[in-house]
């Protein structure tokens, strides 16, 4: 009897699936964590030691200053991001950690474009930005900086646009994220 | 202003070129006028023109005259000299002087009921070692190397279950504790280090013998600390106790600068419940939950061909008498992973076997086979399941672990159960049913024809000699024998470790020691160093290879000045073994490097003044091991063994479970 085959006749059984080889997409994480030095750098040795690849990572303390919230968008299947967050709770520093992919939220980020702009086309971009809710917060003599905020694909198509006029400099924030409706993460984090 | 990467090399002082060029020549001329100049200077920033004259040199001390600056200047001169109370007598000093940082550590070292710690002086630990006199409860053994010292509090944790403590100095010591720290990471094993750091000042100085050690230990340790205010030391160790013990254990590291252990301080230590509460970030699950103990429940019920997996957790969890219990009432057969070695007695009925990648025949054909695995208290390294794809393609995975990241890592499970091995183990005995021995009659005649085949086709037990050197087996086997399997068996890394895994015979909870996880040679000697602290109770037998011995061979004087009882039986085959066996059969026999060559090691116990024995025939060696047990202190014996001696089975890199190679070119082992 070879070692595959089970006592009682049975066809070959189907190979296991590997975790972490499923569909690939996008995830958002919240981890709430202590405001104390080096835990970015945890997160981040983590994330890359376990070889997840981190999207954004967005920090900010919160009303409580000892504590501060990271909104991290990785891509990985889903048992892959699952492990990501469970490694990440296992993290002395980190008190909360929460995969609100398929939850519904409110998704945005802040970007500050430099772009070129000239007598000539001005009015052209200005036009542009108010269309897109955006709104301009500096102007110079061949150039202006266009504040936005948005979703990832708001912000993209804003870009887009503007990319036409020439880009000196870009800077995202990367996305935030808050559950809508009354559940607040915060209320609900050990401590 | 403004830095941007290309103009680093110049930076910030760029405009004091000049005065740099000038050179230690007049730099020792203006060396009397020059600071008073300095100090005050109305404004530190402004550069002095190219040429200014030596005398109005501004400071080299960056933003001289402002508190950080002068901080740096007291830390520079404490680096150089040190406190000058050495020649104080002890007694005396302990009365008169107050509480600083040091103090604590030992005070916290002590309140974990550990009393020994493994380490080596340096400059900046130095304030520890002047006050280690003071706490005569607390043994210090004085290692050869960091390394040993890591691995000697890793055994003396991995023997006593209690945390283990080791202590060095900042930057080469540090990095010296890696290995060490790295391989108690791996391992879930209990462990405090302890750090010197440069003074607080200093650091981010590249001051002398600073290294950014807790940048270094951050991804291998479960937590770190740097301290650098005393008052915070008692918090600190603490919690770093607590958390190396509490759920998986793991390493803590915790560096402390040189002027926090100097710093006087009253600051008390808080209880268990005050470290608990303050951590809040830190709390693990040690109660399956009601739900998936029924879900195992009814897994138990519907399997034909169940097998339990007992791991590390089982004994770390003290789960020992929770598995055999629950193996006996259901009437499970028991497979155990490298580290889960000593969780049920090897001579139980129910006890089936070694698993994995080197594993016996019979418990992989088991494992291939089996409908239902109940795993505690592991972590499906790829050694013992090599490929996923193809591991226990009829089982169903029920997997208990206390660390929830465990589950679903590497294989998909079909019940998972976050908890304590032990108190999952007691959950499932009070609602499972006995089993009638009867029920499992066929699985149970099954299993016994498999180990019956596979004790009877390997070579195991065919001889103790070939070519006329001996087999390491039977070595192995003859320690097991002499020391009533009672002794603590530590065992290093390759070829050995395999054949201590196979052949020793493990009867006792925490009496088969190695480094499963990242297996690192030189583990044997300074880790027996530790367990044979931690448990004098129990005889210790370090079993090397010839390769591994060399590389922590160190150690043997600690051995001999702090008189610890450790036996080292050295399986010398002029080999890198392993390394010989992996290109013998899987490199075309294209060997490079695993050759060895290795001193007269009885000249050498001799140099140490160890008592040594030579056992090169098969009568030879059990009058060598009694000879070497009866000895008071540290004692050695040397097994020239065969050197195409391989392990077998073995399963290659990437196959599965069922792919095992267990002859190679006609020599079945």
């Amino acid at each position: 009897m070879s070692d595959t085959q089970q006592p009682a006749a049975h066809a070959a059984p189907p190979p296991r699936t590997v975790p972490g080889t499923g569909a690939q997409r996008r995830h958002v994480l919240v981890a709430i964590v202590n405001n104390r030095p080096g835990v970015l750098n945890r997160v981040a040795s983590l994330m890359r030691a376990r070889n997840f690849n981190i999207e954004s990572l967005a920090v900010s303390h919160l009303d409580d200053p000892e504590i501060s919230r990271m909104t991290i968008t990785l891509r990985g299947d889903d048992v892959n991001v699952e492990q990501a967050a469970k490694q990440l709770y296992k993290l002395i520093d980190v008190l909360k950690v929460q995969d609100v992919t398929d939850d519904p939220t409110v998704q945005h980020e802040l970007v500050l474009v430099k772009v070129r702009a000239t007598d000539r086309n001005r009015g052209e971009l200005i036009s542009i930005v108010e269309m897109y809710k955006a709104r301009i917060v500096d102007m110079a003599p061949d150039s202006v900086i266009v504040e936005s905020t948005g979703t990832e694909s708001e912000v993209d198509a804003l870009i887009a646009l503007l990319r036409g006029y020439g880009i000196k400099e870009m800077v995202r924030t990367g996305t935030v994220v808050m559950s809508r409706g009354p559940q607040s993460i915060e209320e609900a984090t050990k401590r | 202003m403004a830095m941007t990467k290309g103009d680093g090399a110049t930076g910030p002082t760029a405009g004091r070129g000049a005065t740099r060029m000038s050179g230690e020549a007049g730099r020792a001329q203006s060396a009397d006028t020059a600071p008073s100049a300095a100090r005050t200077a109305a404004d530190p920033d402004a550069a002095p023109a190219p040429d200014a004259a030596p005398a109005s040199r501004r400071s080299h001390v960056p933003g001289a005259g402002t508190p950080g600056a002068d901080a740096v200047e007291r830390a520079r001169r404490e680096m150089l000299h040190e406190g000058n109370r050495a020649h104080q007598d002890a007694a005396d000093r302990r009365e008169r002087r107050a509480r600083i940082g040091a103090d604590v550590v030992c005070e916290a070292i002590l309140r974990q009921d550990v009393n020994v710690l493994f380490g080596y002086p340096g400059g900046v630990i130095l304030p520890l070692y002047d006050v280690l006199g003071d706490h005569p409860a607390l043994r210090h053994v004085l290692v050869r190397h960091e390394q040993g010292a890591a691995h000697a509090a890793d055994g003396y944790a991995r023997a006593t279950g209690k945390v283990g403590v080791c202590l060095g100095t900042s930057g080469p010591a540090a990095t010296n504790l890696v290995t060490g720290i790295a391989t108690a990471q791996l391992d879930s094993v209990p462990m405090v280090a302890i750090t010197g750091n440069v003074p607080g000042a200093l650091i981010g100085k590249d001051a002398f013998q600073e290294i950014d050690i807790t940048g270094i230990t951050l991804p291998m340790t479960k937590h770190n600390y740097l301290v650098r205010d005393a008052n915070d030391l008692p918090r600190v160790l603490a919690e770093a106790f607590y958390i190396a013990r509490t759920g998986r254990p793991g390493p803590v590291h915790v560096d402390i600068t040189k002027d926090a252990l100097q710093q006087e301080t009253n600051a008390p230590h808080p209880s268990d419940e005050e470290i608990a509460a303050g951590l809040p970030g830190f709390r693990p699950t040690f109660d399956g939950h009601p739900r998936q103990i029924r879900l195992v429940a009814e897994e138990i019920a519907r399997a034909k061909r169940p097998i339990i997996f007992a791991g590390h957790g089982v004994l770390i969890a003290d789960a020992m008498d929770e598995l055999r219990d629950l193996a006996e009432r259901t009437q499970i057969p028991v497979a155990w992973t490298l580290l889960g070695i000593g969780a049920i007695d090897e001579t139980h009925p129910l006890a089936y076997g070694y698993m994995g990648m080197h594993g016996w025949k019979h418990v992989n054909r088991a494992i291939q086979s089996a409908d239902l695995i109940l795993a505690f208290g592991m972590r499906f390294d790829d050694r013992v399941t090599g490929s996923v794809k193809t591991y226990a393609p009829y089982a169903r995975i029920v997997h208990v672990d206390i660390d929830p990241a465990e589950i679903g890592k590497n294989v998909a499970v079909e019940v998972p159960v976050v908890g304590d091995a032990r108190r999952v183990m007691a959950a499932l005995l009070a609602t499972l049913p006995v089993t009638d021995p009867a029920e499992r009659a066929e699985y149970h005649a099954q299993l016994a024809e498999w180990r019956r085949e596979s004790l009877a086709g390997s070579w195991h037990g065919s001889g103790a000699s070939r070519s006329g050197y001996l087999t390491a087996d039977f070595v192995i086997e003859q320690i097991g024998d002499v020391t009533n399997h009672d002794a603590t068996m530590v065992a290093d890394v390759g070829q050995n470790q395999m054949w201590m895994a196979r052949y020793a015979g493990y009867r006792r909870p925490h009496s088969h020691l190695s480094s499963g996880g990242l297996g690192t040679m030189g583990y044997a000697v300074p880790t027996a160093m530790g367990a044979a602290l931690g448990r004098p109770d129990k005889s210790t037998w370090a079993v090397c290879g010839d390769g591994g011995f060399q590389m922590t061979i160190q150690e043997l004087a600690t051995l001999v000045q702090d008189h610890i009882p450790v036996r080292i039986a050295l399986l010398d085959n002029k080999k890198l073994g392993m390394i010989r066996q992996w290109q013998e059969i899987f490199y075309a026999g294209n060997y490079h490097s695993s050759n060895l060559f290795g001193p007269d090691f009885l000249k050498l116990c001799e140099a140490y003044g160890i008592p040594a024995w030579k056992a090169t025939s098969p009568e030879e060696v059990r009058p060598a091991i009694e000879a070497a047990e009866a000895v008071d202190g540290p004692s050695f014996v040397w097994f020239e063994i065969a050197e195409e001696q391989n392990v077998f089975p073995i399963m290659p890199a990437g196959k599965g479970l069922s792919d095992l190679i267990e002859k190679w070119g006609g020599a079945d082992e």
